[in-house]
């Protein structure tokens, strides 16, 4: 084995260290600089809507299934229900049976996503009010865990939600039947585009974007930053080293770059 | 102690809850060692929000949780009804990230502290309710801490009103809230956590506010220390 693995088998930290004095990390990128992003559209038939997202080695598949349903009492609001999913196969910190606490907290990360940046407007979800609405199963697979797995979720879902297409249903008033006409369809009306940014603090100092799971092993503490447009969605520091104004201004400044850059890549790949 | 009942009228409670409240913080009691088995106990109240915290350890941890270089954190929140969710499942989430920063870890290795967290009454700002008061727990417990912690929220109105430590209503009609947690060494932010679209500016502001009520948090929690060690000399 050469030399260098050994080290950063045994030193992890000391190796990361040697990198970062020099501003550059392991993998050959800047501290603020994000692994090669790849998008993928319309990968799954079989769904309604669908997205690929690899972020370096981090790969998320999603897919989003529509089904008619009973609106609750206010009769107009569709629903979606989002949830990701860690299997064994992504990473040896998974195993098989129910769903792991981080698991469980990114539903919950992408329910709050949904909510917070409004992105689909849940009346838009109508079919006949009081009658029928559009519930949107929303199903994010992680494939490969290699860091920064909120990043990819959410460009995902995002990709996916812009890549939906409805069958129109219309509903006999008389009989009551419902007919779906699968041949003519409709997109999902999205205005917004909101998009997450993650850091990782290292060594209580130096603040490093889009996480590797090795990077995420080291980490003294974690920062999201969702951005839609020119404003903040979201900002989620669960703990760790406690951070001053100015590199919370930092990261921000970060996230708003991250996410006109990330707007711009679903744009292109739509308009294709 | 005898047990103690108010009796509060609904409509009282209701012109409580629709009064304009100014930028101060609603008012904080604690009850410390309220419970008698617990190493860390507290009944904290911040306005009407309610919430009841104990803590153990550190204590023997169970074996895949075990850590060979630090003490083990647990935290578990208990909702007033019904079982856990996964919304509590992310509040547990935040509060343990948060609690390890501030509780001195390595001094423990091998064991665990946990943190046990009961929902009693949320009227508005119950996520640093939580957090406030399971720093209280486990300052009555005398856990080794490198700094206390202290959460404030706000709300942010549709008119871009930003409201300190906002009721319940407040954060239902609110566009958006946030929750502030500093630490007490130099008011740095520990944990942000918010819900709902604001601006950078909004949240300057917030931040700014909060930053300033923290510290009254940090006085009360003297204060409340003060008058229990008082009573057992």
């Amino acid at each position: 084995m050469p030399l260098f693995k050994t080290f950063k088998i045994t030193q992890p930290k000391e190796y990361y260290e040697k990198f970062l004095e020099k501003d550059v990390r392991p993998d050959n990128r800047e501290l603020g600089e994000f692994r090669p992003t790849v998008l993928n559209i319309g990968c799954v038939t079989t769904a309604e809507g669908s997205s690929l997202v690899k972020l370096g080695n981090t790969s998320v598949i999603c897919g989003i299934k529509a089904e008619v349903a009973e609106p609750a009492s206010d009769g107009k609001k569709g629903y979606l229900v989002p949830n990701v999913e860690l299997p064994p196969l992504c990473s040896t910190n998974f195993k098989p049976g129910p769903p792991s606490e981080l698991a469980q907290v990114l539903s919950q990360n992408m329910v709050d996503f949904l909510t917070d940046s409004k992105c689909v407007r849940l009346e838009d979800l109508c079919i006949v009010p009081g009658k029928l609405v559009w519930s949107l199963y929303i199903d994010l697979v992680c494939l490969d865990f290699d860091g920064n797995v909120m990043d990819a979720c959410t460009l995902a879902l995002m990709a996916a939600l812009r890549n939906t297409l409805l069958p129109v249903v219309t509903v006999d008033e008389d009989s009551g039947e419902i007919t779906t006409d699968v041949s003519i369809h409709q997109k999902l009306s999205i205005s917004k585009c909101p998009v997450s940014t993650s850091f990782i603090i290292f060594d209580k100092k130096i603040l490093l974007v889009d996480p590797t799971s090795e990077e995420e092993d080291l980490a003294t503490g974690a920062l999201t930053i969702i951005t839609e447009g020119d404003n903040l969605c979201s900002i989620y520091k669960p703990g760790g080293t406690p951070l001053t104004d100015t590199q919370m201004k930092t990261c921000i400044d970060r996230a708003f770059l991250r996410g006109r850059e990330a707007e711009r890549l679903i744009e292109e790949l739509i308009d294709k | 102690m005898a047990a103690a009942f108010i009796v509060v009228r609904k409509e009282d409670l209701e012109a409580q809850q629709n009064a304009e409240s100014c930028q101060t913080l609603r008012c904080l009691t604690s009850e410390l060692g309220c419970l008698t088995r617990s190493d860390g106990s507290v009944s904290f109240s911040q306005g009407d929000t309610t919430v009841l915290a104990v803590s153990y350890g550190p204590a023997e941890v169970r074996i895949n949780q075990e850590q060979y270089d630090k003490a083990t954190v647990e935290v578990v929140y208990k909702p007033k009804v019904g079982l856990p969710r996964p919304i509590d499942r992310k509040r547990e989430a935040i509060l343990k990230s948060t609690l390890e920063a501030a509780i001195v870890t390595s001094l423990h290795p091998r064991s665990s502290i946990s943190i046990i967290i009961q929902e009693t009454e949320d009227l508005g700002s119950n996520m640093a309710c939580c957090i406030n008061a399971a720093c209280l727990a486990l300052l009555d417990a005398a856990v080794h801490m490198a700094f206390m912690v202290a959460a404030v929220a706000v709300s942010v109105m549709e008119d871009g009103q930003i409201k300190l430590d906002p009721n319940k209503k407040e954060e239902l009609e609110g566009r958006a809230t946030l929750t502030f947690v500093f630490d007490s060494a130099d008011l740095k932010v520990v944990s942000v956590v918010t819900s709902g679209t604001f601006s950078q500016e909004e949240y300057k502001k917030s931040i700014d506010l909060t930053r300033l009520a923290a510290e009254r948090v940090f006085q009360f929690y003297r204060d409340s220390l003060s008058k229990k060690l008082m009573q057992s000399i």
